[in-house]
């Protein structure tokens, strides 16, 4: 009924089926979970080693357990709850931010066997499944369905605190979160019209070679946009209006405490990790082996767990990017932020995804490919120079009747 | 398997309607709304619907309501109403005349399919294909559907919607000096 899995198509309760199930969803949430734990000690350490400071390092081997430490000190402080908020949604804003994170682990494929065009099945205890706890045909879209869902978690918890601050945070995140939706939406939709398929099994088969996966079929320029968006639907610097502290106190979440704070701090987090292994997803091949100039697997030593580290090594480069642009690039102002948004993510990702549809029709009509790209591309740079003229245009009449609000 | 499947859905669709007509705080009448929609999502996957449930949660829960909301919180009038202050007289005795139309023609229709069980329709072109492969979410039959069959009526959606922004561009601009809205010319 549900179509997710192909173990779920028969399923009797106490089967085999059933166990394989359960071990899967147990092992996604505890490698989530430490994950974030590992991600959070990550972010401080490689921060502490661009601004020449040691970082945390008493707490464990090389400081390793400091997270556990501050969680288990953020477990025993006291949970307040403001007098104004409005206490259902002031307690049930945490989880709306923390579960969608969590849910978006269950369409990451996750690892398994790829090579030769193979659907990335495995055979754990005799039966066969994929290493992805769900493979729903919507893969892709129950993604954005989930990022579009992550914003109330946020603005909920900025507006339940009854208080000034968070209501700004919250106001700023969901502005932030919806029109960046959008250009996250439209660069997605290239990799979508590249690979034919919305389900994420589907896109990773499809990307078998180097020259497959979707950052080169789709000409790199949808991945940035993507990049781009995904961070300002993390909120993540240089994208952090939303807990700007300088201004907001501490936004969104300032009237939390306890666990409630931790909650929020773990989606926060969990969200960059998941963040990071969708864009593998979707761009990088997952789990595909890095093949170059035809030779074979390099990690095909470690048997079936090869595309687990695959995907391992190439989660933890977007990682050490993200860390990368929170050490290295100031916070954007409110209307840089949206000027960047709608003016030249939206239009850039929408002309790029013509373009792309364009070349695709001129391969099924049998066109020449370079006529078809210098004719795009010059439809593509007429249409900027009529949408930077009439952004000029509103921009002096704006400036002419002087300010309106 | 299926009918509890449905019996949880069909619980938080009719819980969230009830709420968002009870609750008289507006930001708890539009999560009540979220409750419906995500019934109604997980309605849609129980009928073989993968898409229209993910658009269903993309669009609606994720992009409308969240507008509604933000909108409550800009306006700040997350406020409880009096429901006693009648804005237009007529609007009571007009509800329950519209609501009794509606209870009576459902209460019709169910009589009436009681006589007729099996309606017989003539499914379209991309029915029949959607019912050869389901394992794809349908969305080929939908797309072959929408932008063959229904093209016009799409694109009249679509026009629909851009005179919508238009019109609430036009409304929330502030007059020029020298220009009125309300009678078109200068004063």
């Amino acid at each position: 009924m549900l179509a997710v899995d192909t173990l779920l198509d028969h399923i009797k309760l106490w089967s085999t089926e059933t166990l394989i199930i359960l071990i899967k969803v147990v092992v996604v949430f505890i490698v989530g979970l430490v994950g974030t734990m590992l991600m959070v000690w990550f972010e401080r350490k490689v921060i502490a080693f661009m601004q020449n400071r040691i970082g945390p390092n008493k707490a464990g081997p090389k400081g390793l357990l400091q997270t556990l430490a501050d969680g288990t000190k953020l477990f025993f402080k006291e949970d307040l709850i403001p007098d104004k908020s409005d206490r259902f949604v002031f307690k049930l804003a945490p989880y709306l931010a923390f579960v969608p994170a969590f849910l978006v682990w269950s369409v990451v494929p996750l690892g398994g066997n790829f090579a030769d065009g193979r659907d990335g099945t495995v055979k754990i205890l005799g039966k066969a499944t994929k290493l992805q706890l769900a493979d729903p045909p919507v893969g892709v879209l129950l993604l954005l369905a989930l990022s579009s869902i992550a914003v109330y978690g946020i603005m909920l918890a900025g507006w339940s605190s009854g208080s000034k601050y968070p209501l700004l945070g919250s106001v700023r995140a969901s502005a932030q979160m919806i029109s960046y939706e959008a250009a996250l939406g439209l660069s997605l939709a290239t990799v979508i019209l590249v690979t034919g398929t919305l389900s994420t099994n589907g896109i990773v088969t499809s990307q078998f070679s180097l020259s497959r996966w979707s950052i080169i079929a789709t000409g790199v320029v949808p991945f940035i946009v993507f990049l781009i968006a995904a961070t300002a639907e993390l909120n993540r610097p240089p994208f952090d209006l939303v807990e700007a502290e300088q201004e907001l106190v501490g936004g969104f979440n300032t009237e939390y405490s306890s666990i409630r704070f931790a909650l929020f701090f773990l989606a926060e987090f969990m969200n960059t990790i998941t963040m990071s292994g969708v864009i593998v997803t979707l761009f990088f091949g997952g789990p595909q082996p890095l093949k170059i100039g035809g030779n074979s697997n390099i990690l095909s030593f470690l048997g079936p767990f090869s595309g687990t580290v695959w995907l391992l090594l190439k989660v933890l480069v977007f990682l050490y990017i993200y860390v990368w642009f929170r050490a290295t690039l100031p916070r954007l102002r409110y209307d840089q932020l949206m000027n960047l948004g709608w003016k030249l993510m939206i239009p850039l990702a929408l002309g790029w995804f013509m373009l792309l549809a364009f070349f695709r029709v001129g391969q099924d009509e049998g066109w020449n490919r370079w006529v078809v790209g210098i004719a795009g591309l010059a439809v593509m740079g007429v249409c900027a120079g009529l949408l930077q003229l009439a952004s000029k245009v509103s921009a002096r009449n704006r400036e002419r009747e002087g300010a309106m609000f | 398997m299926e009918l509890f499947v449905f019996a949880v859905a069909g619980l938080m669709v009719l819980g969230g309607a009830v709420g968002v007509v009870v609750r008289t705080h507006p930001v708890h009448a539009a999560l009540s709304l979220v409750l419906t929609l995500f019934g109604i999502a997980v309605l849609f996957v129980a009928q073989d619907a993968q898409f229209l449930a993910a658009v269903e949660v993309i669009v609606y829960a994720g992009a409308i309501v969240v507008l509604f909301l933000f909108v409550i919180m800009l306006l700040g009038i997350d406020q409880a109403e009096n429901l006693h202050v009648e804005p237009f007289k007529i609007q009571r005795p007009v509800a329950i005349a519209v609501g009794a139309g509606l209870v009576s023609l459902l209460g019709l229709a169910v009589i009436a399919s009681r006589e007729h069980p099996v309606p017989v329709v003539t499914p379209s072109q991309a029915v029949t294909d959607a019912a050869l492969d389901p394992h794809d979410g349908n969305i080929r039959a939908l797309a072959r559907d929408v932008f063959s069959d229904h093209v016009l009526a799409f694109e009249l959606t679509s026009v629909l919607l851009v005179i919508a922004v238009v019109g609430t561009v036009i409304l929330a601009r502030k007059p020029r000096k020298g220009e009125s809205y309300v009678t078109g010319s200068a004063q």
